[in-house]
């Protein structure tokens, strides 16, 4: 049956073939992560349950493990503050663990702007809204400059003052206020103005990360890329498609080396064939890698 | 497949122009936001141990910490549409003021320095200093020993004290806060009784007056 369904269309085929847990099994592993990452801050006031205090921005794991938003720190650094012991120990912790886990994964797995803008393109999507103002996916290196220069110019932390990611972080864990209309206009942009349009181009922490990305050491594969049968739904399914290509269509590394690559794994999810999987550069499972040049 | 076309110079130059244009834009309303929560609240305090307002800013990374902190839910962080700049931990002082803990928690939990995590005690705190501003309606000022701003004081006798002056003729006892001494709680802006607190927490700059290019009065 062709007709209405929740699922999103680039999903369907994978839950013809394989059933819909096992099409939505990387989708439900980072929905869960997502919300039990805001949960243990937020479980904090009302049950009395203190794992970690603070926020995204800075916090502190059962008193004792300090962590620090890389990109806020910089900007500190960059606004002239002399940073303290702690924050830069929990930078370097963040930093370290992303490096590991991949550098967006922090906006496939944690952030929870992400939840907003994937919702704003399954609702684009099933409403058959196509307006697109084409950005460049640069502009949120721009953006980055933009708020490291701001942060110089102004001897402040820039970018906190607008961050939807942290308005939306800090909100949902200390009270939101007003700032429900920046999530909103974030919302009504990916919906109406442009696909993928907060996270896929302007998005500077999302930019930050995945610089990190470029290095980091878990990366989707597309381990058995000679079973692809161009179905596509790999390519309609993920956040920023042209990382794909070099994997799938190309002679070298099966590896995804992009930094903009999220590691949602919904490209492991949606294909029906079972393409893609995680893995490492260490060990590149299955990879017939031929050596580069 | 969409042919990859190199663009023409004509398109590189406008592009460029229109991306420099929204640049400078954007920097500059981000800029002149920025620059307009630089300026001190008369209503939201920091908490104790803050670095001097702009420094403050290039520090706090709004994590917190400093709320968790508190035992009396005192500090808050500002929310889009509060006086204090997005984000930052900040109170006020007629609906909660600082309880002034001995050991000073919340800037003991500050993990950048935003607040000075050495702040060897409470006294040494400036949140801002409390400034009799209604003297019109202060009850004191009508010939009421009121004084409750000086009774709930908690460096009683230091920060208040009262003072017996002759106004229009009448003997008065009229509560005077020495800043030297005041740590900016508003514990006495909290127990004004008027309907609109008569002695209000202002930061510093905004709460007290400058010496003058003049020496008048003072030993030069």
């Amino acid at each position: 049956m062709r007709g209405f369904s929740l699922t999103a269309d680039a999903r369907r085929e994978a839950v013809a073939a394989k059933g819909w847990l096992r099409a939505h099994r990387w989708w439900l592993l980072r929905r869960a992560t997502q919300l039990a990452a805001l949960g243990t801050f937020m479980a904090g006031p009302p049950l009395g349950l203190w794992i970690v205090r603070g926020n995204f921005a800075s916090s502190e794991i059962l008193g004792v493990v300090p962590l620090a938003d890389p990109f806020i720190f910089l900007q500190s650094v960059v606004a002239g503050m002399r940073p303290s012991a702690i924050a830069a120990l929990g930078a370097g912790l963040i930093t370290g663990f992303y490096l590991l886990v991949g550098g967006r994964a922090y906006c496939g797995w944690i952030c929870p702007v992400n939840i907003v803008t994937d919702t704003a393109h399954w609702l684009r999507e099933k409403l058959g809204l196509t307006r697109d103002r084409k950005l460049d996916r640069r502009t949120r290196l721009w953006v980055m400059a933009a708020a490291g220069l701001a942060s110089l110019l102004t001897g402040t932390i820039a970018w906190e003052f607008v961050n939807p990611v942290s308005i939306l972080q800090r909100g949902l864990i200390f009270g939101l206020g007003a700032g429900w209309t920046i999530i909103a206009a974030v919302f009504l942009l990916d919906l109406l103005v442009t696909r993928r349009g907060w996270c896929g181009h302007l998005c500077p922490v999302g930019a930050f990360y995945g610089l990190i990305g470029r290095a980091s050491i878990t990366r989707v594969a597309a381990a058995r890329r000679a079973d692809c049968t161009n179905c596509g739904a790999c390519f309609n399914v993920c956040t920023e498609p042209h990382v794909i290509v070099p994997a799938l269509k190309g002679n070298g590394s099966t590896l995804i080396l992009s930094g903009d690559c999220v590691n949602c794994g919904s490209c492991i999810d949606a294909c029906p064939v079972d393409v893609f999987e995680m893995a490492t550069r260490m060990r590149p499972r299955e990879a017939p890698a031929l050596p580069v040049e | 497949m969409a042919q990859a076309r190199k663009p023409s110079r004509r398109e590189v130059l406008t592009d460029g122009v229109k991306a420099a244009g929204v640049a400078c834009l954007a920097g500059l309303s981000l800029t002149a936001y920025v620059e307009s929560s630089r300026r001190a609240e008369a209503r939201a305090l920091p908490p104790p141990g803050a670095l001097p307002h702009a420094a403050f800013l290039s520090a706090c990374v709004r994590c917190g910490l400093c709320v968790r902190a508190c035992p009396f839910d005192t500090l808050r962080l500002a929310e889009l549409g509060d006086d204090a700049p997005l984000g930052t931990p900040f109170f006020i002082a007629r609906e909660t003021p600082c309880f002034m803990c001995a050991d000073v928690p919340c800037a003991r939990a500050c993990p950048t320095g935003a607040l000075d995590r050495d702040i060897p005690g409470i006294r040494k705190a400036d949140m801002g200093v409390a400034v009799l501003v209604g003297h019109e309606s202060c009850l004191n000022y009508k010939g009421i020993t009121c004084s409750i701003c000086h009774r709930v004081c908690p460096i009683r006798d230091e920060a208040i004290t009262l003072e017996i002056q002759i106004i229009k003729g009448r003997r008065m006892v009229i509560p005077t806060v020495h800043s030297d001494q005041c740590t900016g709680c508003g514990t006495c802006e909290k127990h004004c009784v008027l309907g609109q607190a008569a002695i209000r927490v202002l930061p510093r700059e905004l709460g007290l007056g400058g010496h003058g290019r003049n020496p008048a009065g003072r030993p030069a």
